[in-house]
């Protein structure tokens, strides 16, 4: 899953929202707004904007995720860097439409791959961020759960960092830590039992190091996670990385 | 209709003693496997892309290499075959058994000889054929199928098979300290050992350059079994010939690792071909059957890269759902990551029968992660998804995607749809009469709609920042 090498900054970016954001999580796309424009960065959220076609893709129908990534490389043209506040959402577009469009390359779905930018990795590598002014209130820890699309991908050690940097934060890790939540998006509704189960495991693992805070880079892993916690009765705070950054700002 | 998939009924439905035995030896293997990994190279990335590109570049000379291995072995006195499907190395195994007159064999460890279900046949044409490989004889016992590459028992505890041992005669009581359970195989096996005519054994390397065998175990019973009999037959997928010797310095120093977190196995013999004259023992017939059986349609496809595979099972390992639901989930030789791309497209004919198995990943790519050879896994699972897909062959889980192809490919559309999403926080949807729905909402809460509270937000939003 690795992201692209070389890809443009600029002070203007464009804002992928992500579906879950704009169904479910819209705090978590505010907070990416609040931060980028705290270091000096343009938002612009193109309005026409729907999902990166994952789901389509990863249940193998192609005909129909081409057609949704066509309308996204549309809505993002031109030259500017597209962040992302998903791992998943960001390798959808750095890495899964160049894999359906392998065949017959298109050039609008190569450039959307080559500016695309997960938006930790874009902070950490991209802006050059490598400490965080932050303060939590009293001793905070954290656990870090890098989400599987992240692999290989500049995103963990970029949250790790700016994480361990915040004043006050301690990053603790927990085992297991390569074990995927289980959402897999499609997967859960087809795999219900085992991706409970998988759940369940990352959950044990994870409340293990009784953290303060989980911290993602992916509201569908921490969907999952807490929507699993909340049945069971043994809730956890989470929250996305960027409200972590935004939230300990002075 | 959407339901469950097979792979998470099989799931649902196995013993939990043989879960907690698979969950816990493949955790136990992804852990060693890390720590000797990194223990002895500071950057295992680097290895493994080069091991990936050797095997990269002999499967495109594969034909080549395959003639130049062939001559290398002729010249040291091997007879060499070519089996193009598993009926034809079957048949050809059995008749140069039969040529020899052999009518009691051991055979140590080799999914080539799983994949083409060699024991009972050569059972049926009157060939005692006994598993010398400890996990591979309690299978046979058992009249089971080994559900792990490298471990075929990952799914039994010592007391099955303590059980299983005082019910077969190999021992008088029941007694389930793993050491004894090994000494009493051993009494028995050698017995076995010295009356066998013929070994088989698999291959883990075949060098081109020399025609140099290499086989790792760690019972030494691939050695054991070639020291008493006066012929060896090796079964070999075409896929195991690597240029050079000297490449076997990169292989052997993943597999063991990768395989079961050792520097290298107990036991890494080299075979050069039948005993030499001034040898006092060992096989005076040396037999080595090259089998194809539908790898060169593999190589033809989009996921020619599974080819590549060493074998080790550190993706079975390393996989959150092969954990839950075992390898004989995967109604096949090959289980787990390798297995879900390896059966459907190997057993070309079993592809619609097979086809669910790629959707059994949330592509989480721990299995690329471990893989020693580097083969990208999810990016085949995807493809043969796709494969799928567009042979109209759906699993009974296939979730309908042109709808939501329509609503997203509609910004007016979809943002109405945001919007009106916040009804459901009034509605009881846990009570649609919606099967999955309602098995995901059993498990799991999901939070409440904002639908489009963002864009409403970011349409007032007055920037902090102007460029």
């Amino acid at each position: 899953m690795a992201n692209p090498i070389a890809r443009p900054l600029n002070k203007r970016v464009l804002l992928m929202g992500t579906c879950l954001c704009d169904a479910f999580y819209d705090d978590t796309a505010k907070a990416t707004v609040e931060v980028l424009e705290h270091l000096g960065i343009a938002v612009e959220f193109p309005e026409n904007q729907t999902c990166c076609g994952q789901p389509a893709f990863n249940s193998g129908d192609w005909p129909a995720s081409r057609k949704i990534a066509r309308h996204t490389a549309s809505v993002f043209a031109g030259d500017l860097p597209v962040i992302v506040p998903s791992g998943s959402c960001a390798a959808m577009n750095f890495h899964g439409n160049l894999l359906q469009f392998e065949e017959n390359p298109d050039p609008a779905i190569t450039s959307l791959a080559n500016r695309t930018w997960e938006v930790m990795d874009f902070i950490y590598n991209g802006l050059g961020v490598k400490t965080w002014p932050g303060k939590f209130d009293k001793p905070t820890r954290l656990a870090f759960h890098r989400s599987c699309h992240a692999r290989g991908t500049g995103t963990g050690e970029a949250v790790r960092t700016l994480l361990a940097s915040i004043e006050n934060a301690e990053v603790v890790p927990f085992g297991e830590a390569e074990q995927c939540c289980g959402f897999g998006g499609t997967f859960s509704v087809t795999f219900p039992h085992i991706s409970g189960r998988m759940g369940n495991l990352k959950l044990d693992r994870i409340l293990e190091i009784q953290p303060d805070l989980l911290v993602g880079i992916d509201m569908s892993c921490l969907m999952h996670l807490s929507g699993l916690a909340q049945t069971q009765g043994r809730p956890v705070k989470h929250l996305h990385a960027i409200q972590v950054l935004r939230d300990t700002l002075p | 209709m959407i339901g469950t998939q097979l792979i998470d009924d099989y799931a649902r439905n196995i013993s939990d003693e043989k879960q907690q035995s698979v969950i816990s030896g493949s955790a136990a293997g992804t852990n060693k496997r890390y720590q000797v990994l990194h223990k002895d190279y500071p950057d295992p990335d680097a290895i493994r892309k080069l091991a990936a590109s050797i095997k990269d570049h002999t499967l495109h000379h594969l034909g080549d290499y395959l003639a130049k291995a062939e001559q290398a072995l002729v010249s040291r006195g091997v007879n060499v075959h070519f089996a193009s499907t598993d009926e034809d190395a079957r048949q050809t195994i059995l008749s140069i058994l039969q040529g020899h007159g052999v009518t009691q064999l051991t055979k140590s460890k080799s999914m080539a000889a799983e994949e083409i279900h060699l024991n009972p046949f050569l059972i049926e044409n009157g060939v005692e054929c006994l598993e010398s490989d400890l996990g591979e004889f309690i299978i046979q016992l058992d009249g089971d199928e080994p559900s792990h590459i490298v471990k075929p028992i990952i799914h039994k505890n010592r007391r099955e098979i303590a059980r299983t041992f005082q019910r077969e005669g190999i021992a008088a009581d029941y007694n389930d300290d793993p050491e004894t359970i090994t000494r009493r195989a051993r009494v028995y096996l050698r017995e076995k050992y010295m009356q066998a005519q013929a070994g088989i054994t698999g291959a883990n390397f075949v060098c081109a350059d020399t025609g140099r065998l290499a086989l790792i175990t760690n019972e030494g019973n691939s050695r054991f079994g070639m020291a008493p009999v006066g012929v060896h037959i090796a079964l070999v997928g075409i896929e195991k010939i690597i240029p050079q010797e000297k490449d076997l310095a990169v292989f052997l120093n993943l597999l063991g690792r990768s395989a079961t977190g050792q520097q290298l196995t107990v036991y890494t013999e080299f075979i050069n071909g039948p005993k030499s004259a001034n040898q006092p023992d060992g096989p005076e017939h040396m037999h080595v059957v090259f089998m194809d059986n539908g790898r060169t349609d593999v190589l033809a496809s989009n996921c020619k890269e599974i080819l590549r595979c060493i074998r080790c099972g550190a993706c079975q390992n390393v996989c959150p759902v092969y954990r839950q639901a075992s390898g004989h989930a995967y109604r096949s030789t090959y289980g787990g990551p390798v297995g879900a791309v390896l059966s459907p497209i190997l057993f070309g004919s079993r592809f619609p029968e097979l086809a669910d198995l790629p959707k059994a990943s949330s592509l989480c790519g721990a299995c690329n992660e471990v893989c020693p050879v580097d083969i990208p896994i999810p990016d085949l699972l995807l493809r043969l998804r796709d494969k799928a897909h567009r042979a109209h062959i759906h699993s009974p889980a296939a979730i309908p995607m042109s709808p939501f192809a329509v609503l997203a490919t509609s910004p007016s559309l979809w943002r109405t749809a945001m919007t009106m999403s916040k009804a459901m926080n009034h509605l009881p949807i846990q009570v649609a009469p919606i099967k999955p729905l309602q098995d995901w909402l059993g498990q799991r809460t999901l939070p409440d709609s904002h639908g489009g509270d963002f864009r409403k937000w970011m349409k007032n939003h007055k920037p902090t920042h102007k460029p």
